[in-house]
């Protein structure tokens, strides 16, 4: 999994059926630190994130299929938790 | 899934049989404000639907193959939409 923040959302009307009704998110990767790292994602919307926020996405195939609970979803990016905040033990 | 832009259509002389009726298009991958970024790529269009210029989203591996019906094909990046819009919020409404 891998943190983002939500920055804009994608208006499809013509898409595979696995995301009728489901809400695509443009998600700017970051790193550890909340840093973007200049890449970004569209993500399906499985909890109801809102703009700005720091999500966590799951960006592997099996999982998601596993979250949409249908073994044939073309879906690989999908947006698991919100993040409140990330602590970095400085060593 | 990422974007891309339809900058072309693929003919091919001989292919599989299992990917005999699927339209192959040409693809340039943008980043999130619609610039191209990165090389062309050939997706198979699951949707059916994309033409030269459209704006889609694309998925690759094995959830590529997963768009087509029947789905155990040789494929490895496929369109699963077609972009009308992509709103980005503005950035003080994002935080950064």
């Amino acid at each position: 999994m891998i943190l983002g923040r939500i920055m804009g959302s994608v208006v499809s009307t013509i898409h595979h059926p696995i995301v009728e009704g489901a809400k695509l998110l443009v998600a700017e990767r970051l790193d550890a630190s909340g840093r973007p790292t200049g890449g970004y994602l569209i993500a399906l919307d499985a909890i109801g994130a809102g703009k700005g926020e720091t999500v966590l996405i799951l960006d592997e195939g099996s999982g998601a299929r596993q979250i949409l609970n249908d073994d044939k979803a073309p879906v690989r990016s999908i947006v698991v938790g919100i993040v409140d905040d990330v602590d970095l033990n400085s060593s | 899934m990422l974007l891309g832009r339809v900058i072309g259509t693929v003919v091919p002389a001989m292919l599989v049989d299992e990917l005999s009726n699927t339209p192959l298009l040409w693809i340039q991958p943008l980043d999130r404000e619609g610039k191209p970024e990165g090389d062309p790529l050939v997706c198979a269009d699951g949707t059916r639907m994309a033409g030269p210029g459209q704006v889609i989203y694309w998925v690759a591996s094995r959830e590529a193959a997963l768009t087509l019906d029947p789905w155990f094909v040789p494929v490895d990046d496929a369109i699963v939409g077609l972009v009308d819009e992509v709103r980005l919020y503005p950035p003080e409404e994002t935080g950064k």
